[in-house]
């Protein structure tokens, strides 16, 4: 690292297990690590290895059964406003049009109408949804329903947000999209971003770091710094596909 | 005599309209017998569209569908469609879904048990005979359901981009093994496809749809050895002119 940077959050000797039928499952297995301020860090794994796990630790959804998490330095336990998220099934809310979704963390805070309108526009305004504010979900593409739970969770003004695989279920061409969108976005408003995924190129493709982790119960395997690779990327840029070999060759195949 | 030069399958003037929505275009090409075709197109052009007519779920509004010279005809000719999402018949076994559609189809049992155990053993999926499709992972829950298709040795096998949103390595084990499964049987194999990296891996001719209503823009042929080295240059070449055709985003 050239300059010291900030550690915002910080993951020490995380463990996380259930019960099951027939014994214990473990899901998450002794994670540490750390992310800087105003890192876009990927959390990469294979299917069902516990990434989501691990952001709902993050979160405060889940309490784990071992270890502990830092924000600024001080132990958290369970939620913490200063940490947003933007989940893979959007959990939009039908009956609400596309500003009353944006602005729902707001009036849930008390904040006076005038003032949250104003929040949520300019959030409105920067993921591109500009003169959809009174539409539905229903009437959106699944690119722009993304846009709108990105919207809404920047209008909280976290110092964290996490999304979990939020272009999953998006066709590879619009996924191809809202990445560039996401960089676009994060790069005017910088945050800590992690965001997960299960897709290697698109973690090739956005991340200043990737924390590449095992199959389930989730370990960390290796961590790439990729500082040397100049944004914005292209895909099928000969370093680009180096590294994207590296990392696919360091991964577990889930079958 | 070369396979590859029996026309198995022949579309003429394919054309669809919902209403006033004009989805398809004249869109006529021939495959091959054998032939391993793949579609591209920009998002929301209307290849489920093409595909649908395809299976004969719906039909043209002009134009047909000719296999081995006659119009397609359920009846008559076998059409094979996998899916996005597995379709595996949950209350049947892994073997019994594989069975399924040879027993419909009233063939000896002979033939039904040598094409699963041909099946099973080209997919290596013996631990699993037994298993119900709730008990595999999605992927494993793909891999019987294109098992399946292939065991029908159909006329045409068509696939609706079945590798959607499986990760990179997953992508690259399950491409290898349809192709395996497509050397072995000899099935003539149309492909949709959103991934242009995952088209010209597979193909060896990718057509390419442009917006709505769509027409058919242009045919490459993707003459590389395989198996094919995703980052060889000829092979980028190809996927950087593919995706120049379509590109929207």
């Amino acid at each position: 690292m050239d300059e010291k940077k900030k550690i915002i959050l910080k993951l020490e000797n995380i463990c996380q297990s259930y019960v099951v039928k027939d014994g214990v499952k473990d899901a998450v297995d002794n994670v540490s690590f750390e992310i800087y301020d105003n890192e876009f860090l990927v959390l990469l794994g294979p299917g069902h290895c516990g990434k989501t796990v691990l952001m709902n630790l993050i979160a405060g959804l889940e309490k784990p059964v071992g270890g502990k998490i830092f924000l600024d330095g001080e132990e958290i336990h369970g939620s913490d406003k200063r940490i947003g998220m933007v989940f893979q099934s959007l959990n939009l809310m039908p009956w609400r049009t596309v500003m009353a979704n944006v602005e729902f963390g707001l009036e849930i805070a008390g904040v006076k109408k005038e003032e949250r309108r104003k929040i949520a526009q300019k959030y409105i305004d920067l993921v591109g949804l500009t003169g959809f504010e009174h539409s539905y979900p229903h009437e959106l593409s699944g690119g722009m329903k993304q846009r709108v739970g990105i919207a809404r969770a920047y209008t909280n003004n976290p110092e964290i947000l996490l999304m979990d695989e939020p272009f999953g279920q998006l066709d590879a061409q619009t996924r191809y999209a809202m990445e560039e969108e996401v960089l676009r976005i994060w790069e005017k408003e910088k945050r800590t971003i992690i965001f997960v995924t299960n897709n290697i190129e698109e973690a090739v493709f956005l991340a200043d770091r990737i924390v590449l982790l095992s199959k389930c119960p989730a370990t960390v395997k290796q961590i790439y710094d990729l500082k040397d690779l100049p944004r914005p990327r292209n895909m099928t840029d000969k370093e680009f596909l180096r590294i994207r070999s590296e990392v696919s060759e360091n991964t577990d195949l889930a079958l | 005599m070369d396979k590859h030069d029996e026309t198995k399958v022949r579309v003429e003037h394919l054309t669809k309209y919902f209403g006033d929505l004009h989805v398809l275009d004249d869109v006529s090409f021939n495959i091959k017998k054998g032939e391993f075709l793949c579609v591209v197109g920009p998002t929301g052009c209307g290849k489920t569209t093409f595909l649908n007519l395809l299976t004969r779920i719906y039909m043209p509004t002009k134009g047909e569908l000719y296999i081995d010279g006659e119009p397609a005809d359920p009846k008559k000719h076998s059409i094979s469609v996998v899916f996005q999402e597995p379709s595996s018949m949950p209350w049947l076994t892994v073997e019994k879904n594989l069975r399924f559609g040879l027993e419909i189809k009233k063939l000896p049992k002979e033939e039904i048990d040598r094409r699963v155990e041909n099946i099973i053993q080209l997919l290596g999926l013996q631990e699993f005979r037994n298993s119900y499709p709730h008990q595999l992972s999605v992927s494993t829950a793909q891999r019987i359901i294109i098992g399946r298709a292939f065991a029908m040795q159909p006329d045409l096998l068509l696939m609706d981009e079945p590798y959607g949103q499986m990760d990179i390595k997953l992508r690259f084990y399950l491409e290898d093994e349809v192709i395996r499964l497509w050397k072995e049987m000899g099935t003539t194999v149309v492909f949709i496809t959103h991934n242009i990296e995952e088209a010209v891996y597979l193909a060896e001719r990718v057509l390419i749809l442009t917006n709505k209503p769509a027409k058919i823009k242009e045919e490459v042929k993707v003459d590389l050895p395989r198996p094919r080295d995703v980052t060889a240059p000829d092979f980028i070449r190809i996927r950087n002119y593919v995706t120049d055709q379509i590109k929207w985003w």
